[in-house]
């Protein structure tokens, strides 16, 4: 049902979106019964001559019956629900599938740098590419991610990957994603960090694999610009771990 | 205010079958255990993850002066539990006096306090020094706080006592009374004596 | 003193002065709650209003919303802050612990006030300082604090990072005294129940809402503590500079975060309870049935109690926490949907062989449970630990929260005053002005919120003052549902008014009530209306359970627990 309202761009948006559709089908039933239960109610035992009301305290086996067939069915819908989120939950934020390359993501007051390996595919090393509010991607390759933050909590939200992870100073968060859908799309900050909170954005650029060596190769060569870079490198150096 | 007032046939009740003033206080004690719980269990988990450090720092608070303060309560406590003795007895007169004694303990449990705060910040372990320092500041200036506000109560509850009034009262000031003292016995192993850890 | 001194009826006619007396330091448990009432209401305007504001900058980003001016990002963030905080701890508590609370509690179980009427006073008066103090912290110099209404520290804790020095603590001092006066509160609610009941009041004949109310002040009371603590540390951090949630000093931000949530989850069965008691005490009155299950509810009550200090960390699933524990935290989250579940059947239950009534009380509740359902059925899907990576912290969150806090706070205040104003004041309510008030605040209710489902689904996240700024929530669709909702907004707050008319008019002037207008068998209806000071001229003691609707030993559908059985 979300992927109506937003696209699927990562290998695990689409375990979300089952789990999602998993839920709304069962508490979706036990909605269903419960309103409907109510209101026919409503409608049967409304105040009308000649229905005088009856006395029922809920103690018979027989009346009890009606709470607790319905209690142990929901326990059952709970076991699979606690298994489903796991299964999901695990692959999404335990596992972690051999990478291809690895981003730095470092969050600040208000803006986000994207270290991206360069050329040598290593992270901090002196080709590393730094980019402010703007992450270039290469399809259908496994990203591990590095997230810190210099200040405030921040959180790295992409609403496309079905991802978010809170940015906490002094950690070094590791994680995954791995893009499938080539497109631009938006990063946001999904925890309150200020007076700018609003205007954290940034963008996520998901290219095909011809695309993304032409983009690494105007950004990552030494040269025209080096001078930006190094400037970049100085301003926002390597968080300690 | 208070000289119109009458207390209600409510006060006068005890459905549970206790006095309503002492299940008030364990009501009161029970909050605070939880408040100092919180602190506690805190300073537990960054101990933890700061061993070292903060075993090092913990050298530097005075294992004696803390010694002599959990003397000092604990023998206040003794006090009390005489006071509250004496005033089941019917004694207002001599739980006044044993309650002051009490108050009394309370007041070199603070000088003592003092005198460590002082030498400790002289030595230049203030609040900012380290977080372990921010700890003790934090953990001994609430339960500094908590003796004071005792002491003012005890004068209150002994004031009355020497006229025989609310002799009730002292059972429940001594029930608040002890509970400060075991706030004391759990944060002097954690802050003087844990330091070897 | 014996049980009978008391003259409850002054000859005294009440002159300015006694008037101004009884608002400063009446120690009667009535006017203690009334005085708790309005001023939860008087909160809940100002944090109505500020709803206005945020949601006409958010359907017309960047233009001057009517009544307040151009909203700046800084306005923004305190205003969604500050809504957030005062409807919580300003509303939710102090209309339905304090004042639910502080009149029902003695008039149900049969007494004249609380055991501690003064500390009940005290407890007042906190609060309401603690009113003052939030207040002011909106108009210091900085501006209100806008690091939203869970403090996460560092943002909290450091000025460099919120620039509003003041505003925060200010906030941080106005939350901590509050957290006092409920805790007063709260130990005067639970010794007064223990020690203070009628003859005959034995446990399991205790109105249900009396014992959510009580079961509510313990949880308050033993999840506080910890929070109180940590209150005190971030205010340490802020003022004099200590490093207890600074990282780059040896603290540690998550702290915070635990001892919020290890307070703030109770925290939502804190002001729950109460409500569902509310209900539960207004459905058997007009369905004149027996309450189905009265001791199933109180277990589950207490199950639920229980189970509310082992989930909290389902706030954290995504904030850093090791990864481990989502299992865990996801385990006891769902496992909690089974007692309330199992509340919400047994609500049911009483309804089925009844004889209902549609009065404005009654609309009240069973639109509490309406809406109360997909509240909490969408709960599940913050619970679950991988849906949550997609939600947290969108407006699917907020939707949720809301389906759970308004009919909470709103619908279930409405159910208590519509149902006991008779009782409180001795004049009824005006039944069609009370039926255009619901429906009004009903269906625009639904209007505010549903669009936020679906704008959480789209990935919009919260307290964002314009989302212009991300292109995939800016296309028309989205903008459409915000101003739909903001309309609503609108809408919700204009059907407030014939409310307040109607309730201050027939405070008045509203048609006499007699002593038990609904045919109700609790304590309450057999005092006076209102009750005078002492409530009883002679206390009750009492024969039975609290829901004996269409009992076959009474000739009538309804035997209260004061009437003596004719053996």
């Amino acid at each position: 049902m979300i992927e109506q309202f937003i696209e699927r761009a990562s290998s695990y948006a689409g375990d979300i979106d089952f789990l999602f559709d998993l839920i709304t089908y069962m508490v979706g039933f036990w909605f269903i019964v419960a309103e409907g239960a109510l209101f026919y109610f409503l409608f049967r035992f409304r105040r009308q001559p000649g229905q005088p009301t009856t006395y029922v305290d809920g103690t018979d086996k027989k009346h009890k019956r009606w709470i607790n067939v319905p209690h142990f069915l929901i326990i059952a819908c709970d076991v699979v629900l606690i298994i489903g989120a796991g299964n999901v939950w695990y692959k999404i934020k335990q596992d972690l599938p051999t990478q291809d390359a690895t981003i730095g993501i470092v969050s600040q007051q208000w803006a986000w740098t994207f270290v991206h390996p360069g050329n040598d595919g290593e992270l901090h090393t002196d080709d590393d590419i730094r980019l402010v509010d703007e992450l270039h991607l290469e399809v259908g390759k496994t990203y591990h991610y590095e997230l810190t933050s210099k200040d405030t909590l921040h959180s790295f939200s992409v609403p496309v990957f079905r991802l978010k992870q809170d940015a906490v100073p002094g950690r070094r968060i590791k994680g995954w994603f791995k893009p499938e859908k080539e497109g631009v799309y938006d990063i946001q900050c999904a925890e309150m960090c200020g007076i700018g909170h609003g205007v954290m954005g940034a963008t996520l650029i998901i290219h095909s694999s011809k695309e993304f060596d032409e983009w690494l190769a105007q950004a990552g060569t030494p040269g025209k610009n080096a001078k930006v870079l190094a400037a970049a490198n100085e301003k926002n150096p390597r968080p300690k771990d | 205010m208070s000289d119109t007032f009458q207390p209600p046939i409510a006060t006068s009740r005890t459905t549970a079958g206790l006095p309503t003033s002492r299940l008030g206080t364990w009501w009161v004690v029970a909050s605070e255990i939880v408040i100092f719980g919180g602190l506690i269990v805190a300073f537990i988990m960054y101990r933890m993850r700061h061993g070292e450090v903060w075993a090092e720092q913990a050298e530097h608070t005075k294992l004696y002066a803390g010694a002599l303060n959990t003397f000092v309560l604990l023998t206040s406590s003794y006090f009390a539990v005489c006071a509250h003795k004496a005033a089941e007895a019917g004694d207002g007169k001599k739980a006044a006096k044993l309650l002051v004694r009490t108050i009394l303990l309370g007041g070199v449990f603070l000088c003592v306090k003092a005198y460590e705060y002082t030498s400790e910040i002289l030595a230049g372990y203030g609040p900012l020094a380290d977080l372990f320092w921010s700890f003790y500041y934090t953990a001994t200036g609430l339960h500094g706080f908590h003796v004071l506000v005792g002491m003012i109560i005890l004068g209150f509850v002994a004031k009355d006592a020497a006229k025989g009034k609310n002799l009730h009262r002292v059972e429940c000031i001594g029930i608040y009374w002890h509970f400060v003292d075991i706030v004391w016995i759990f944060l002097f192993p954690l802050f003087y004596i844990a330091s070897g850890l | 003193m014996t049980e009978a001194t008391i003259d409850p009826t002054s000859p005294k006619a009440p002159t300015i002065g006694s008037r101004i007396r009884i608002c400063l330091f009446s120690t009667d448990h009535k006017v203690i709650a009334f005085q708790y009432l309005i001023t939860g209401l008087l909160m809940a305007i100002i944090g109505g209003y500020m709803a206005y504001v945020f949601r006409m900058q958010l359907a017309f980003p960047g233009e001057d919303v009517p009544g307040f001016g151009w909203v700046s990002p800084g306005h923004y963030n305190a205003l969604v802050t500050n809504h957030g905080t005062i409807m919580i701890f300003w509303v939710a508590m102090p209309v339905l612990v304090a004042a639910a609370g502080n009149f029902l509690i003695p008039l149900m179980i049969g007494c004249d006030d609380m055991v501690f009427p003064r500390l009940n006073r005290l407890s007042f008066q906190i609060f309401f300082l603690s009113a003052l103090v939030l207040i002011a912290s909106l108009h210091v110099s900085g501006g209100g604090f806008g690091g939203a209404w869970t403090a996460y520290p560092p943002l909290s804790s450091d000025p460099d990072f919120n620039l509003t020095p003041l505003g925060a603590s200010l906030w941080l001092i106005a939350v901590a005294l509050e957290f006092v006066a409920f805790l007063i509160g709260g130990i005067n609610f639970v010794t007064t129940t223990m020690n203070a009941r009628a003859p005959g009041m034995s446990l399991m004949r205790i109105p249900i809402v009396v014992w959510m109310i009580v079961i509510a002040s313990i949880l308050f009371m033993v999840s506080v503590g910890p929070l109180i603590a940590g209150a005190v540390m971030l205010l340490s951090d802020q003022l004099a500079g200590t490093a207890f949630y600074d990282p780059h000093n040896g603290g540690d931000p998550l702290l915070w975060q635990h001892l919020f949530w290890f307070f703030g989850h109770p925290e939502v069965y804190v002001v729950l309870l109460p409500a569902m008691g509310i209900v539960a005490d207004i459905i058997p009155v007009f369905a004149r049935k027996k309450f189905f299950g009265y001791k199933a509810a109180l277990y589950v009550t207490i199950a639920t109690g229980v189970l509310s200090f082992f989930v909290w960390a389902h706030h954290q699933f995504v904030a850093g926490i090791d990864p481990r524990m989502a299992h865990l935290f996801t385990a006891t989250t769902l496992l909690i949907s089974i007692p309330i579940a199992e509340l919400c059947f047994l609500y049911i239950a009483t309804l089925f062989g009844g004889s209902i009534e549609f009065r404005t009380p009654m609309l009240w509740a069973i639109a509490f449970l309406v809406e109360f359902l997909l509240g909490g059925v969408t709960g599940i899907y913050l619970g679950a630990s991988a849906t949550d990576i997609n939600f947290h912290d969108t407006y699917f969150v907020v939707a949720h929260f809301h389906y759970t806090f308004f009919p909470i706070a709103i619908i279930g205040l409405f159910a208590g005053i519509y149902h006991w104003f008779p009782k409180a004041v001795g004049r009824h309510l005006n039944e069609t002005w009370g039926k255009i008030h619901f429906w009004g605040t009903i269906v625009s209710f639904n209007f505010v919120f549903i669009p936020m489902f679906f704008l959480g689904l789209g990935g919009q996240h919260r307290r964002i003052f314009d989302y212009r700024h991300f292109p995939d929530l800016a296309g028309e669709g989205f903008q459409d549902m915000r101003v739909i909702a903001t309309i609503a907004t609108c809408v919700l707050i204009a059907f407030q008014i014939p409310f307040v008319i109607n309730f201050f008019h027939s405070i008045w002037k509203g048609k006499k009530a007699e002593q038990n207008p609904w045919k109700a068998t609790t304590l309450e209806w057999s005092a006076a209306s209102p009750p005078p000071h002492g409530n009883w001229k002679t206390l009750p003691t009492v024969y039975r359970g609290p829901y004996e609707y269409g009992s076959p030993d009474s000739e009538e559908d309804y035997l209260p627990q004061h009437i003596e059985p004719n053996t």
